[in-house]
């Protein structure tokens, strides 16, 4: 391998990796903050893909012009689905948690393709197209963007949690939920934030890979598996663990598609949850 | 004692009354697309049984079973395809791959609790149907024909859907058999008492990690059968018709839908599932337009979070009546339900 | 009776990251023999249990059960040689009735449902919950869940059984009746270390006291001994 080559995917694997984290950062704060592995987390991407599309396609407003909008859409259907269904089943068996989130995957995908059918859109000419060069080293303009976006989310969210009394009342109650609410932290709001923010950063990833990702209905599948990879790896709740590890994903996944072959190259980031899980259970960053 | 349920002579008496009844249903249902259509609740219901056995009873939920699905369809068709193997033997053999690949995968998973065990069977089925995609010894995407120029009962094809139904409903009670043995053995007993409080279960001295392993195993062993008897009927697999993604979650759904942790639960969620498939299909075109999705996903949200048991407690306590529902001590749906 | 100690636990220490729970504890347990384990709240009394019956894995120290040395063990394993616990908060199996969670215990020694089941309603007798033996666990009074625990780890044949708080919110009848069971628990030759804050409880029946506080053992005597010790009302009265 030259060096041209290595850089080469570094940088591609850097981008995708950063694309990850965002992502996972959602499913892990809602994991943190309650315990529940939102199995909708990659349909919530999907109706944040879909929202870029349907603004491009009627109102002609580009993806990126319309992440604001998109975040504050899904911002809101995560405090409903929060609302309507996650705060009923709190303290039910696990079972029924698992079901609960994993029949609002399917039926958010049944949806999907009722109303929009199963075909595959593009956004085309979006604001953000064609290659940047750099040196040797070619990329995407969209993944660029795409990446700088996620570098952007994911610092707002680490600085609301840490730097924010808001952020720092969730983080909180991720630490500790009892302790929390002994502090006069009120539980059910921050869970309904927690739902709130875990979907508007799964609607702004959406946003931003619609500039460069075929939009349909099971769109969310290929990104929830990697995400849960990414939160295992990064260990379970931890925001700066999930955006660390979420780069590993990327640049792994990205050279193993080099040395592999690319129809590998989920199936080689998938095997690395079962590695962490025999090696390192608790991953980078988790609680022991 | 006063066991609020039927006797055992009853229950054994209405066991095989509805076993005659299905024996003798083809007999009246004489249509082939018809008898298609009961062929296909009794391979969901016998799916949903088996999954039952480790996602009900012990409580370990995967959405991982098309790998098991999988790893059956391909063992017996290849040991058919390059030795002659008869799918009798090659099913079995099919069972036994599986119940190996449940062990090595259920060591490391079985670390996992609750929702991170179901994420992490998804990615383990994910890297099969990859790596069988990629595969030229099992002609990857292309999928593998059976031969057509023979049938009979030693290939186990037919011509017509009749010997299929004998078949299926065979298997199917094998299944039934089978989670009821353990229903009632003292591994049933550890099963819930794992699922209920793991940790109280350790300190009575139940391994964990070896119950669960059982668990998965019979439950991967019976699930392959249902791979093998796929591929005869079908007479062709390919990584979407038996490893996708999409029938690991049909499988989960039909247990789910009929109540965890019942023993014929699975068999109405069948019945259910597959007819409103059937009607989905016939009124929005072949892929139903994602209408059954939403019909069985709006079913299982409503399931969680109101009625935890099921269908069949939907029904209220039509499931007593059923032959062979659990003979001891409160509903294995009861567990389900939410602590207040 | 054998003179040899049933449990002898050698210098016994656990921390959590870096957070000591217990420092240096030693002690025997002869069979038979009732020992409270008193102390004020977070002095590790919990984490000594969780260490003694397999759940934690001591950070030093030694701990011999019939002069074996089981450090670090399994709790699958410690229930297997005869240490047996109840939970301070109740775990009971909820959607099992009350003698299906009992049978659960029993079949640690033998398998066969029916045999299971026999044990179970004798163990039920034994806690006085026979008349409860149908209900859903889930049912239960918290008194009675307490008690069924014990019921199911008395199941299990234990030579020593862990009692984690059995007699707290009970009244003072209930409280008493706690005190006959663990005194018939000793009658049938079962050693008991028993964690109680319920004095009236304990102090008529232990042979022995121990006493944690920080971690540490300060006080191992009689109940009367146990009264007078400066350092055990120092650490009572928050010195």
């Amino acid at each position: 391998m030259t060096a041209d080559i290595l850089f080469q995917v570094l940088v591609s694997g850097l981008l995708i990796g950063l694309i990850y984290a965002l992502v996972a950062v959602g499913l892990t704060l809602i994991f943190g903050v309650m315990d529940i592995v939102n199995f909708a987390h990659g349909e919530f991407l999907m109706l944040g893909m879909y929202a870029s599309f349907w603004a491009f396609a009627l109102f002609a407003v580009d993806p990126i012009v319309a992440l604001p909008f998109t975040a504050l859409l899904l911002f809101a259907v995560g405090v409903i689905v929060y609302q309507t269904v996650i705060r009923r089943i709190l303290k039910a068996p696990m079972l029924s948690q698992i079901f609960a989130t994993f029949g609002l995957m399917i039926l958010l995908r049944g949806l999907a393709q009722f109303f929009w059918k199963p075909d595959h859109r593009l956004i085309p000419h979006s604001l953000v197209s064609g290659n940047l060069t750099l040196g040797s080293v070619q990329f995407g303009l969209p993944q660029f963007v795409a990446a700088l976006g996620a570098v952007g989310v994911t610092g707002g969210l680490w600085y609301f949690l840490h730097r924010t009394r808001l952020g720092t009342a969730l983080e909180a109650t991720a630490i500790d939920r009892e302790a929390a609410t002994l502090m006069g932290i009120d539980g059910q709001k921050m869970f309904a934030l927690a739902w709130g923010i875990g979907a508007a950063c799964a609607g702004i990833a959406g946003g931003l890979i619609a500039t460069f990702f075929p939009i349909f209905p099971e769109v969310g599948a290929n990104f929830i598996l990697i995400a849960f990879v990414v939160v295992v790896l990064g260990g379970f709740g931890s925001v700066t663990g999930a955006f660390l590890a979420g780069i590993i994903v990327g640049l792994i996944e990205v050279l193993g598609g080099f040395l592999v072959g690319p129809e590998y190259k989920t199936a080689i980031v998938l095997s690395l949850l079962l590695v962490v899980l025999l090696v390192r259970p608790r991953g980078l960053m988790g609680k022991a | 004692m006063s066991e609020r349920t039927i006797p055992t002579p009853v229950k054994a008496f209405g066991a095989l009354a509805l076993l005659a009844l299905a024996a003798l249903l083809p007999l009246v249902v004489t249509e082939p697309s018809q008898q298609n259509f009961l062929i296909l609740i009794l391979m969901g219901a016998q799916l949903g049984v088996a999954w039952n056995i480790v996602g009900g009873y012990a409580g370990q939920v995967s959405l991982g079973h098309a790998v098991f699905y999988g790893i059956g369809a391909y063992t017996s068709t290849m040991l058919l395809l390059t030795l002659g193997l008869s799918p009798w033997v090659g099913a079995l053999a099919g069972g036994g791959v599986s119940v190996l690949f449940a062990l090595a995968m259920g060591w490391p998973c079985f670390r996992l609790k609750g929702h991170y065990f179901a994420m992490a069977t998804i990615a383990v089925a994910e890297i099969v149907q990859i790596l069988v995609t990629n595969s030229e010894f099992l002609e990857g995407a292309v999928g593998l024909s059976l031969p057509m120029d023979q049938s009979g009962w030693g290939v186990l094809i037919f011509l017509s859907k009749l010997p299929y139904y004998y078949v299926i409903l065979g298997l199917l009670v094998l299944t039934v058999l089978t989670a009821w043995a353990i229903e009632r053995s003292h591994i049933g007993y550890y099963f819930r008492a794992i699922k209920d409080e793991p940790e109280a279960a350790r300190a009575l001295g139940v391994s964990l990690t070896r119950y669960k392993l059982i668990a998965l195993s019979v439950s991967a062993f019976l699930t392959a059968l249902g791979g093998s008897f796929y591929a005869q009927k079908e007479m062709f697999i390919d990584p979407g018709s038996v490893l996708a993604g999409a029938i690991s979650i049909k499988i989960a759904l039909i247990a789910i839908l009929g109540g965890v942790g019942t023993l014929l639960g699975p068999v109405l969620g069948a019945a259910v599932l597959i007819t409103i498939e059937e009607y989905s299909r016939t009124l929005f075109g072949s892929t139903g337009s994602g209408t059954d999705m939403i019909i069985y996903a709006a079913m299982i949200i409503l399931v969680a979070v109101f009625s935890p048991s099921g269908v069949l407690g939907l029904l209220g306590d039509l499931r007593r009546f059923l032959p062979g529902a659990r003979s001891k001590g409160p509903d294995m749906a009861d567990k389900m339900e939410i602590r207040p | 009776m054998n003179t040899a100690p049933l449990l002898a636990v050698d210098g016994l220490g656990k921390a959590f990251d870096g957070l000591v729970a217990n420092r240096d504890i030693s002690f025997k347990i002869h069979h038979a023999e009732i020992v409270g384990l008193i102390g004020p709240n977070g002095a590790g009394k919990t984490t000594l249990f969780n260490c003694l019956a397999g759940f934690y894995t001591p950070t030093t120290g030694r701990i011999a059960f019939e002069g074996r040395d089981i450090t670090g063990s399994s709790p699958e394993s410690a229930a297997a040689l005869g240490i047996a616990r109840t939970f301070q908060i109740v775990r009971v199996f909820h959607s099992m009735t009350a003698r299906e969670n009992v049978m659960v215990g029993a079949m640690l020694r033998d398998k066969r449902v029916r045999e299971a089941r026999k044990r179970a309603d004798a163990e039920l007798a034994f806690v006085g919950l026979s008349h409860r033996a149908d209900v859903p666990a889930s049912d239960l009074t918290v008194s009675e869940q307490k008690r069924l625990e014990v019921a199911r780890a008395l199941a299990t044949d234990p030579k020593l059984i862990l009692l984690d708080e059995v007699m707290a919110g009970l009244n003072p009848t209930e409280v008493r009746e706690a005190s006959q069971l663990v005194h018939r628990i000793h009658q049938r030759g079962i050693a008991s270390i028993i964690v109680e804050h319920v004095m009236e409880g304990i102090m008529p029946i232990a042979h022995r006291m121990l006493v944690l506080d920080y971690g540490a053992k300060i006080a191992d005597g009689t109940p009367a001994e146990i009264a007078e010790n400066p350092a055990v009302i120092a650490a009572y009265l928050g010195d």
